[in-house]
This record gives C-alpha cells, structure tokens and sequence, in this order.
C-alpha cells in the first residue's frame, strides 16, 4: 500500500495545485484554515479566500451568492458543521437552486477521536446524501482526493465533499493509470464469494481484510465507491449477482449513508443479503482515533468478520 | 426618471395583482407584501439596472427577497416590469404553473435568489456583492428583510461579514412594519433600537418613511454616495397598506381574502388609483 496520508492534506494541496487552471474557484472557511488545510491557498491566493467567521450559516449562503455571480466556492469546516449545522442552509440556498457550490466537511466520522462525539460526525452522508441534486463524494486517499476535487470543478451543480483527519495508506496512489470519474466505482480485488463495497478511509481496511480472508480461502472483491451519489448501481447490481452478498463499509452512521444506498437499490432490484458495516446507532465518543476505531470495529478484523457473517447468510 | 406619482400608480397595480395572486391561490401572505411592494417597485422602476428581456445579465444590479414568503410582491413587480406576464400571478402558489410560494430562482425569470428560509437571502445578497467587489464590476446588490426575520441569528452574522467587507455595493432594507405571525415584534422579541445596532454593527443606516417614493430614492441614492461600508434602509412601514381591512393587522400576514373581502380590497385599491389618476 500506499504512504499514509490525510485526505485532508491532500486536499490542502489540490486548492493550491488547481488554482491557477481554475480562475472561478474561489475558497471560504469558518476560522478552521489550519485544520482544513485550506490555510496553504488562504496565504498563497489571499484575494480568493474569505474568512467568515465562526458561522457557518452564514459562509454557506455567501457562497451561493457568489456561486449565482459565476464563481465556484469550496465551502470549508468540520463535517459537523458544514453539513451538520448548516444542513438547512445547504438544502434551500445550495441544493434547491442547485447552485454550483462545493461543500466540504473535514473531520468526518469517528476518527476525529480525542474530540468525541460533539465533533465526531457520523450522519453527514446520511444528510447531503437525501438532497436531490446533491453529489456525494468520499475520496479513499490522497490522489483519488485530488482528482476528485478536480472533478468538482469540472461538474456543475452542488457537491459535498467528505473527508478526514485520520491518516491511513494510500490505494490508488500505487496506480499510475487511476481515473477517478463522479459515481463510477472502483473494483480494486476481484473475488466471487462477496463483495465489500467501501468508501473513504475503509477502502485501504477494506482491501487488508479481503487479504485476510484469502488466507481462508475466501474471495473477496472490493469496491472502491467513492461517490455515494449518485451510486454506482450497475457495480453493485453485478456484484449482487456475481458474489451473492455484500458488506458495506464506511466510517459514518449505518443509517442512511452508503449502507443505506446499496441497501435501498439492492432490496429493490437483486435482493441478495446486505449487511451494514459503521457506526452503530449511537454517538461517538473519546479516545485516539485508532481507539475509536476499533471500538466500533472499523478495522480489517471488524469487516472480515462481517463478511463472514454475510457469506453465512447466502 | 418617473415621479413619485407615477411610481405611485404603479405600486398600486402591483398591490391589485398582489391580492389577485393571493385570493387566486387561497394562501400567501398580503400583509408583507403590501407593506414593502412600494420599495420594490421604486428598485424596479427607478433604481435598479435590469433587464427582463436578458434576465440572467451578468452585468445586472441584483436583488434578494430575503422576506420571501412576501413572493407575491417581487411577482407583481417582476410582472408589471415585463419579466413574464401579468395573467401569470394568477399561478402563484398552483400545481399548474411556475409560480412558486416562494421565490424560485430557477422557474420564474428575474429571481436573483431562491429564498423563503429566513435569515438566508441577506447571507446570498452578501455572497452576490462580495463577487461584484472580488471581480470588480459596478453592478450593486439589493436586499429586502423583515423585522421578524432578523430574530434569525443568521442575519446578524451576515451583517458582520458585509461590514467586515465593506461592502458599499450592498444596500438592504428591513421593512420594519412591526408586526409578525404572532403579534407585535415588540413582544415576540423585540430588537429596537436598529438604528443604533445596525451602526454598531459598521452599517450606514437611513430611517425612511416606507412609503414615500421621494425619501426611497433619496435613501437609495444617498446608499449609492455612501463609500466603505454597506447601507441599511429602516423602512417604516405600514402592514397590509393600502387595503383598509388588512392595515396594521398581524391575522393579515399569511391570509387569503375571501370572495367578499377581496371585492373590498381591490375596490379600495381601484378607488386610491382613480384619485392619482384624477
């Protein structure tokens, strides 16, 4: 695997990467520039960064104004906040008059750790995800985060962004000819007798226990579903059909995210079994992020022993 | 440059097709309406550079209906100003038509903002101003609030940020008629003195009679000298102005008329337009 990095830092990076070819992009943050990693293209490109302040309601609505005069504004905080609280901003001056607005929450889901459960946000994929219009993106590393950053900027209408503090090794980085395109899929291991469909920082968890369970001569195959919506429904619709049963993963609640995606087409067009893997219905809390992880299974043993129970079930 | 008389005749049709939108669809909300319809016309027909039959110029002034539940005003002004016809505000609020209980960027041309969340047009009308100063061009940005609506938090973090931008491109208005749903703003939660805060929040304020064309132009075109900082126009208004019935009545803000009230009301509105066309 790849070295280990934030998807967060990746981000920083892709700002200032894809500032010069992107005249419109412009950035805002909600006084969170040093834990966004937007701080590098707030000091390189200072008359294209607005600082709004801590509120968050408020940066939401400027970027749809801006974005209604032909700019392209990267709407920056901590997932609890750009997704969570200001959810009804989003939906009525972003997602409604389906402006082209990037929204980005850093700090997604449990691994944000010592913070604990205030801040650890686990239903942003849930909430951008029930918008109409809105594209959900969740990168499983640093170039599948620039590219997909770049694909925003290539695509009109709104996005949520979602990312994270933890730093975990690389997938797609170890592939030189990797495209990433909005909702087509990745398979990155082929197998027969499941499937694990995973985003974010599940994805490189995801590809550890499918190694495992080689060993048990079981065969596993992976996908990388970056975009939660719109969802790759003809990868899953295959895998349903090919492998019998899939476990989805994500580093967010099970209710509603991509658990809930691939659970709701599946049950309606291949119903095979589909077990959710995430945060349980229940909030977060303390510890270092690996603690926290683990605690809710987020790790390679975790998933190998859902896809077992999923396999099971066939 | 129309006098105060014409913009006179003019917001009283609005004020016809404003209650012809509302008794059509059986909901709305008369009472807003009515009180900030001669501001908005005044933008529309004296201050603001639009063009209905290029809605989208980019070189266009903007306006943000930040109140906008009072959508059958923007409508009415949008309609008498040539963006689509007038029979169309017979739509508003229907399953049948483009005319949405509140404004639509999207369907109904002229709409510079979706809004009819509270607190968030004022938010958009910042965004629009701050791109106007970021890519240098000329165009200004309009917005119109409510006095209950500024009980949203959103409000006061929106007029930090056009402060902190000096956005003397920006010019709101709060139509302070002093009543909300449930009764005088003064008792759901009372936020005089505005003068005195918005000018501590960085604002250029001007106290203007709601209802005099002259002092609307003269308030508008004393924002447009104002250099450094936004300005705020405190509108004293009326609610529910011009309909005997609906004046100063809190049950008027989210009413239809019924067949009867709504014969009085234009017969009252007709009445005042027979005596400015005498």
């Amino acid at each position: 695997m790849g070295e280990k990095k934030a998807t967060r830092a990746a981000y920083g990076e892709a700002l200032v990467e894809l500032a010069e070819k992107y005249p419109r992009m412009v950035v805002l943050d909600a006084d969170l520039t040093q834990a966004t990693m937007t701080k590098f293209f707030a000091a390189k490109y200072p008359e294209r960064f607005f600082n709004c302040g801590i509120a968050e309601a408020n940066m939401t609505g400027i970027a749809a104004g801006l974005s209604t005069c032909g700019l392209i504004p990267f709407v920056n905080s901590f997932a609890i906040f750009s997704a969570g609280r200001a959810f009804e901003q989003v939906r009525n001056s972003v997602a409604y008059p389906h402006l082209n607005v990037k929204i980005v929450g850093s700090h997604g889901g449990p691994s944000v750790g010592e913070d604990g459960a205030t801040h650890q946000m686990n239903e942003d994929i849930a909430l951008m995800r029930s918008l109409p219009g809105m594209t959900v993106v969740v990168p499983c590393d640093g170039n599948e985060m620039k590219q997909a950053v770049e694909a925003m900027l290539n695509y009109e209408g709104p996005c949520y962004l979602r990312m994270c503090r933890y730093a975990t090794e690389g997938v797609t980085d170890l592939m030189p000819d990797y495209r990433f395109e909005l909702g087509k899929s990745v398979t990155l291991r082929e197998g027969t007798d499941a499937t694990v469909i995973a985003c974010g920082i599940m994805v490189p968890m995801a590809l550890k226990a499918a190694e495992c369970l080689a060993a048990e001569g079981v065969h596993v195959r992976v996908i990388d579903m970056h975009t939660v919506k719109p969802l790759d429904e003809a990868a899953v619709l295959k895998a349903a059909k090919e492998t019998g049963c899939i476990v989805t993963v994500e580093e967010a609640s099970i209710v509603g995210g991509l658990g809930g995606a691939v659970a709701e087409y599946v049950s309606e067009h291949y119903p095979v079994p589909v077990l959710r893997h995430g945060v349980p219905d229940e909030f977060g809390r303390s510890g270092t992020a690996a603690a926290v992880l683990d605690f809710f299974g987020l790790n390679p043993e975790g998933i190998a022993a859902k896809v077992r129970e999923a396999i099971r079930l066939k | 440059m129309r006098t105060a008389k014409e913009l006179e005749k003019l917001a009283y049709e609005a004020r016809l097709l404003i209650l012809e939108g509302v008794h059509c669809a059986k909901a709305g909300h008369p009472g807003g309406s009515l009180s900030c319809v001669d501001a908005l016309t005044t933008l529309y027909f004296d201050e603001m550079r639009v063009n209905p039959e290029n809605p989208k110029d980019a070189k266009r002034d903007r306006f943000v209906l930040s109140k906008g539940h009072c959508a059958p005003a923007l409508y009415a002004v949008l309609a008498l100003r040539g963006f689509f016809p007038k029979e169309d505000i017979r739509l508003l609020r229907s399953i049948k038509g483009h005319m949405s209980g509140h404004p639509d960027m999207v369907n109904v041309p002229g709409v510079d903002m979706s809004t009819g969340s509270l607190g968030q047009g004022i938010s958009a009308a910042v965004g629009m101003a701050l791109a106007g100063k970021y890519k240098g061009e000329d165009y200004r940005t309009y917005a119109i609030l409510g006095d209950g609506e500024i009980e949203e938090g959103q409000c006061w973090e929106a007029f930090m940020a056009a402060s902190k931008w000096k956005l003397d491109n920006l010019c709101a208005m709060i139509d302070v008629n002093g009543l909300q749903i449930d009764g005088k703003t003064a008792d759901v939660m009372p936020s005089e003195p505005l003068d005195k805060k918005l000018e501590a929040f960085g604002w250029h304020v001007i106290p203007v009679p709601g209802h005099d064309y002259d002092a609307i132009r003269a308030a508008l075109k004393e924002a447009r000298e104002t250099k450094g900082q936004p300005t705020m126009l405190l509108l004293r208004t009326t609610k529910g102005k011009g309909v005997s019935y609906m004046e100063n009545s809190a049950g008027w803000h989210g009413k239809a008329p019924n067949d009867e009230q709504y014969e009085v009301a234009v017969s009252d509105l007709r009445a005042h337009l027979a005596e400015l066309e005498a």
